[in-house]
């Protein structure tokens, strides 16, 4: 092969044409370029890690490394699990945690929407708003919990109201910053159109916020589950986190980890619903074509 | 945020630092009159003086091509013309048509919107088939439906431009609305500008810094030097101009004599 240019100056075909080399005369083969960004994906790979936890857990439980009050074999998990599921405790305790976490995601929702909205679009919201949530932000929730107890007892109420202020909190920062971090570009071209008020917020506000709501929301109900364990261990009759609190008493490994699979079973259900209705409601935003 | 949204509603009411700014609204104005006056305009950043005393009258219809270095405050008079230069201070006269639109540099397309619905952002609802119509007009017939993503810089520019025409604008203001694209796509909006102008017969103030862009488009160009207008000169070249043209060249070289590059013409070495 005769060589025309310095080799170093070539850009041969890529190595999957290399059988034609020949017939190109004054082309040199390149040898294949060290990839040193990440390679292709494994496949299923983040369930990997997962695997081998489960393998060396399964394995140990076997040979009896672990005492079973402390860490039960996964075998006994799934009996327990299905016992619990069968005798109902499960299901009761599940629905009673999951209406718990339900009604305060939405009121906190509600409440963090509202409340980002009236201090992203007045001047006048932003300055009775603002001020106070971002000194409930800088208060823990679950600090609160005492002086809640004291007010409204151990109750359903003071548990809900907990989840409502992590989640209002959760919703309230993303979506205020997003309001106000509207393009100013956008405003001006609004005013030379000359939108309405009402036809400016529907058009170019409330869309230009959705990424943080939506953002918001994600942050919202990982913070409601982490309110809902604590509650229901500090004070309950029902419930995931007592149907854990009790195990914990009784030495029940096996029951812990059954109440942890559901949370988080339920956790990333609820995560991957929302990413699938963002996908949906934010098409706009990956669509290269129609 | 709320100060934004305050401008949006309180476009027409008096203007907070007291300057007397004239909107012709209501019946004293004339219907389709798309001339507009300046008497005394000036704006000012802090210290500086951006506009020092403008007079203009443009007449209706007429194509004003606006030139500048940077600095001169080209921008300024637009915006200022525009409406859109709030809590600028300033003082003097400014009468301008009701119905002003105005294109950017950048296509400032909603992006979560199609480009029918941006087309008609700001219009009733009973103009959709007059929305189509304009994109038809503006080459993009049958691409209602696409995001605006989807487009490319000049597709988006021309949807833009279909947007300004949507409101039947007595001025079309554009602020170097062909500085972003590459040099193919502006020759072919040159001409698309051209053709729209004659159909919708809007007055046009262009503010450009491309000397051929304005003298091949414009009927009037007016160049600023710094805060005053400097130059005031009519077009007086035939429909179909090109740079090759001898009086093009003489033009040429007066517009660049007042924008301070005399070096730009090439001189014959003695």
């Amino acid at each position: 092969m005769t060589t025309l240019l310095p080799r170093s100056r070539v850009r041969a075909p890529a190595p999957k044409h290399s059988g034609t080399d020949d017939q190109r005369q004054g082309f040199v083969a390149r040898p294949a370029r060290k990839q040193l960004g990440r390679r292709r994906e494994v496949p299923f790979g983040r369930l990997l890690g997962v695997a081998l936890l489960l393998a060396f857990w399964s394995i140990g439980a076997h040979l009896g490394w672990f005492d079973p009050r402390k860490l039960s074999a996964p075998w006994t998990i799934v009996s327990t699990g299905w016992d619990l599921l069968v005798n109902g405790a499960l299901f009761d305790n599940t629905v009673v945690s999951l209406r718990r976490a339900g009604i305060g995601i939405a009121a906190g929702v509600f409440l963090g929407t509202v409340l980002a909205v009236l201090a992203g679009l007045s001047r006048l919201g932003e300055a009775t708003v603002d001020g106070l949530v971002q000194l409930k932000r800088s208060i823990p929730t679950l600090g609160l919990i005492p002086l809640l107890i004291l007010w409204l007892g151990i109750g359903e109420g003071f548990k809900v109201i907990i989840i409502t202020l992590g989640v209002l909190v959760s919703i309230y920062v993303p979506t205020h910053a997003a309001l106000i971090g509207i393009d100013r570009r956008l405003v001006e071209l609004s005013e030379i159109q000359d939108v309405s008020r009402v036809s400016f917020i529907r058009n170019v506000v409330l869309p230009g916020s959705l990424p943080g709501w939506f953002l918001g929301l994600r942050l919202a109900v990982t913070g409601a589950w982490l309110s809902l364990i604590v509650v229901e261990s500090v004070n309950a009759t029902d419930g995931l986190g007592k149907m854990m609190q009790n195990a914990q008493y009784y030495g029940q490994s096996d029951v812990i980890m059954v109440g942890l699979l559901v949370y988080a079973v339920f956790g990333l259900t609820a995560d991957s619903l929302i990413r699938i209705a963002e996908r949906k409601v934010l098409s706009w935003r990956q669509s290269l074509v129609d | 945020m709320a100060s934004i949204l305050g401008r949006l509603t309180s476009r027409f009411a008096a203007e907070p630092d007291g300057r007397d700014r004239r909107v012709s609204v209501g019946p004293q104005a004339a219907e389709s009159d798309g001339s507009i006056e300046l008497r005394g305009l000036t704006r000012n950043f802090g210290d500086d003086d951006i506009l020092k005393g403008i007079d203009l009258t443009i007449p209706d219809g007429q194509f004003v091509a606006l030139l500048g270095r940077s600095g001169s405050g080209k921008s300024t008079l637009l915006r200022a013309i525009a409406g859109l230069d709030h809590n600028v201070p300033g003082s003097g006269l400014l009468r301008v048509p009701e119905r002003t639109s105005m294109v950017f540099q950048d296509s400032r397309l909603l992006p979560w919107q199609r480009v029918l619905p941006n087309v008609l952002y700001g219009q009733p609802r009973s103009r959709r088939r007059h929305g189509i119509d304009l994109l038809a007009e503006v080459g993009l017939a049958g691409r209602e439906k696409s995001w605006p993503k989807g487009l490319s810089g000049g597709e988006q520019q021309r949807v833009a431009l279909a947007r300004a025409l949507a409101g039947e604008p007595q001025l079309l203001l554009a602020d170097e609305p062909f500085g972003a694209l590459d040099a193919l796509t502006r020759i072919k909006m040159h001409a698309l500008l051209r053709t729209l102008v004659q159909a919708h017969r809007p007055t046009v103030l262009l503010v450009t810094h491309d000397v051929d862009e304005a003298i091949s488009l414009a009927q009037r160009v007016l160049v600023l030097q710094s805060g005053r207008i400097g130059r005031d000169l009519i077009i007086d070249l035939p429909e179909d101009r090109n740079p090759a043209q001898p009086a093009f060249q003489r033009t040429r070289h007066d517009l660049l004599a007042a924008l301070g590059v005399d070096a730009a013409a090439p001189q014959p070495v003695p």
